[in-house]
């Protein structure tokens, strides 16, 4: 375990939140062995560690993968068509919603509103913004992730 | 001697729109072609801005003093600019913006119909200075307002200022800040706190993110303000964890603050003492409620309480504090500075001052716009927003998030404030104004909300938790031809059921996008109900396309759109839809120069 993520925290329940975020980020998603550490770091029962957990969406109890693609799915996206870019992403993925690909690379979410409407529909792969989607350009995307992964 | 010496600055828009389109390697470029060039009399400065507001033209590059603005900026127009612009002064025709409601292309942005109409003091400084830089802020003014409270005014001044400005909460329900300020000041129990409200989540809204990253300064000294007049030593901004340049933008700026005495111990040798940190929200739309945010910084699952106790006598860790929205914030120090007085003279009597809306959905020019308050809503649609995409019939607007309603085209006129929106049953919510076009459905957009909704609902109260649900159960029947007369009825008493025994904001007005629906377009549910037809053909199961053969010219084009070639037909004869092929895409629909394709009903009966 890396618990140089936890201890630079205070000892104090507030940083609960922030040590779960910082875990998420670095494993994509929050080890159970994390969680019963953290409640006996902050002397926090495991249950509320758990529920927080599972009540924020940023958190995962399930590794997500590589390449996490979020569908934002806000009113704009949505007036917009983003409901059939997520049919197409899940189509060429071979997904279903909340999956991850055999190999460990792609995972899609559907998000509510990210933030950037005016670009509507947009998608998130990671943190790269991938503004005015259509259906037709998922395919390409896509490969030229999986171009980059291969390569590496 | 005189200084002969030009000096142009070049601002390039790094908010996420531009970002996203790639203008930090536009910015990267400026900066690499024109260090230590010896070709290049001219002295520049190139600076990464917040955002513009004009997201879907960009990026945006403007060049000062000469006024310039470009969009759609690409890499490759970054020598022809230095060449052409900055060196010699010539314009680059194609890189205009191309005023659609002028019909020309505009040199200076601020004459463009889309920025002409607007009146900026939340965004005053986004798009002007680098967000990165205390000294951009400095220069227009920034921090003067603190040197004044500081020195030359009580706390209590400094709340009379406010309470008189008539600045009311930016967040949606329009509380008055003042009054939440002077309750706040008036127990004696301490510490007090003051917090920022970042967890901006209604669907369609992006003024708080534009705000923190473009201009995270006005936030700093809205707060310390605060502070000062209620005799706060500490400060949390709370911001979604997605808003990553936000966050950063922030946390760069609170840093730069306090190693400029603006935070921290003793402020400007003032004796006090303020200082802030971050907290990242993590992802629950309810968090944007304030006492499920307070719950989330102190280490809970961000529920909320019933507040028969107010949060400005028991707030963060039961004490009273003060919580305000970004955009509020940002309203503070121009207020202190130029006075109530200046304030109230702008907007209506009742709502005083401007309110940020985000201008999206099938509008041509979406982005952020600031306008006095009481601009109708006809002015934002069709004068700065330029109509609709496509030149489609308009149909309604919806505003408030999901909280809100949906407002029909019968009522263009309404003013845009907090009191007129709400007696529409809609609200002002944070300002996203989602426009839609005759393809939009109605009924579907009830649907989408409701599915939101019960997803983001924490689960405390059973009239949200399982009323929304049943809601969505109902509309879902609704949008796939299985609904029934009676559904209406059904869906109108739960949703009263659901505002009158829910406990936050977030269930109190969850049924708003249902019950303003059901209000203004009834007809709508009926046709989806009785004759099993959607008229905007988005419910799939409730659409079928067909080609009148009476208007049809046989131009061959939707034949070409159509993705799985249903449509067949020669030229200049009359064309065929397949039903049995077609996937309801509606591309031939929109594609039809003489509207001849047509939306029918069900195929099946349901």
């Amino acid at each position: 375990m890396n618990l140089e993520l936890i201890h630079k925290y205070p000892r104090e329940k507030r940083f609960t939140l922030s040590i779960l975020q910082d875990i998420q980020r670095e494993y994509n998603y929050i080890p159970r062995e994390y969680m019963e550490y953290i409640a006996e770091y902050l002397n926090q029962p495991l249950s509320d560690v758990y529920s927080i957990a599972t009540f924020y969406k940023a958190l995962s109890l399930k590794p997500k993968g590589k390449y996490t693609i979020k569908v934002c799915n806000g009113t704009a996206c949505h007036i917009r068509g983003s409901e059939s870019i997520r049919e197409e992403l899940l189509k060429v993925l071979n997904l279903e919603p909340g999956e991850t690909t055999e190999d460990g690379l792609f995972s899609v979410e559907v998000v509510n509103c990210i933030g950037a409407c005016a670009l509507a529909p947009v998608i998130l792969i990671n943190d790269k913004y991938y503004g005015g989607m259509t259906k037709e350009k998922v395919k390409d995307l896509i490969n030229s992730y999986r171009e980059v992964a291969i390569n590496a | 001697m005189h200084d002969t010496t030009i000096r142009k600055k070049i601002l390039v828009c790094c908010g996420t729109g531009c970002l996203a389109n790639n203008s930090y390697s536009i910015y990267e470029r400026f900066v690499e072609k024109l260090k230590d060039n010896p070709n290049i009399t001219v002295e520049t400065s190139i600076k990464a801005t917040g955002c513009n507001g004009l997201c879907e033209k960009g990026p945006v590059v403007k060049i000062q003093p000469d006024d310039i603005s470009y969009f759609k900026v690409s890499i490759e127009d970054v020598d022809e600019i230095i060449e052409k612009t900055i060196i010699n002064g010539q314009i680059i025709n194609r890189l205009l913006y191309l005023d659609t409601n002028q019909k020309k292309r505009i040199v200076n942005h601020m004459d463009a119909s889309f920025y002409k109409h607007q009146h900026k003091i939340a965004l005053r400084n986004i798009g002007e200075i680098d967000p990165l830089c205390i000294e951009d802020y400095i220069e227009r003014d920034g921090y003067k307002a603190l040197h004044k409270i500081l020195f030359e005014m009580s706390p209590e001044e400094v709340i009379d200022e406010v309470e008189k400005s008539g600045l009311r909460g930016r967040g949606g329900a329009g509380f008055p800040t003042g009054v939440k300020w002077r309750t706040c000041a008036s127990f004696n129990n301490f510490p007090k706190y003051v917090i920022c409200n970042g967890d901006e989540g209604d669907p369609g809204a992006f003024m708080d993110r534009s705000i923190m990253e473009g201009d995270p300064n006005t936030i700093i000294e809205g707060m310390i303000i605060c502070g000062y007049a209620i005799k706060s030593n500490k400060g949390f901004l709370y911001i979604r964890d997605e808003y990553e340049l936000a966050l950063k933008n922030m946390q760069a700026a609170i840093d730069n603050a306090r190693s400029h005495g603006y935070l921290g111990k003793n402020i400007l040798g003032s004796g006090f003492d303020f200082d802030l940190e971050i907290v990242r929200g993590g992802g629950a739309f309810v968090c944007g409620e304030s006492s499920a945010l307070m719950a989330s910084i102190e280490g809970n699952v961000g529920e909320p309480r019933a507040k028969y106790i107010r949060s400005v006598e028991k707030g963060l860790w039961d004490q009273p504090t003060v919580l305000n929205n970004v955009e509020t914030w940002a309203n503070i120090p121009p207020i202190i500075l130029n006075g109530a007085n200046w304030f109230k003279e702008i907007g209506t009597d009742t709502n005083a001052g401007t309110k940020v809306f985000s201008l999206v959905g099938k509008v041509k020019n979406t982005g952020l716009v600031e306008i006095p308050m009481g601009t109708k809503l006809s002015e934002l649609v069709f004068d700065i927003g330029g109509g609709i995409i496509n030149n489609r019939p308009f149909k309604a607007v919806q505003t408030g998030g999901p909280s809100g309603g949906c407002i029909p085209k019968e009522h263009m006129d309404v003013p845009l404030d907090f009191d007129s929106l709400s007696k529409m049953g809609s609200m002002m919510g944070s300002g996203g104004v989602i426009v839609m076009d005759d393809t939009t459905c109605m009924v579907e957009i009830a649907r989408y909300y409701m599915d939101f909704l019960s997803e983001e609902s924490c689960g405390k109260c059973t009239t949200c938790r399982e009323g929304i649900k049943l809601m969505l159960n109902i509309l879902t029947n609704i949008t796939e031809g299985k609904g029934e007369l009676e559904d209406i009825d059904v869906l109108e008493s739960l949703g009263n059921t659901i505002i009158k025994a829910s406990l936050c904001a977030l269930g109190k007005t969850a049924p708003n996008p249902v019950l303003t629906t059901i209000r203004y377009f009834r007809d709508e549910y009926i046709d989806h109900i009785v004759n099993k037809k959607c008229p905007a053909g988005v419910c799939k199961n409730l659409t079928t396309y067909f080609i009148d053969e009476e208007t049809c010219i046989g131009c061959g084009i939707c034949r070409k759109k159509c993705p799985v070639d249903a449509i067949s037909g020669s030229l200049k004869e009359v064309h065929v839809i397949d039903e049995g092929i077609c996937i309801k895409c509606g591309n031939c629909f929109t594609a039809c120069p003489k509207d001849a394709v047509k939306i029918g009903g069900a195929a099946y009966a349901y």
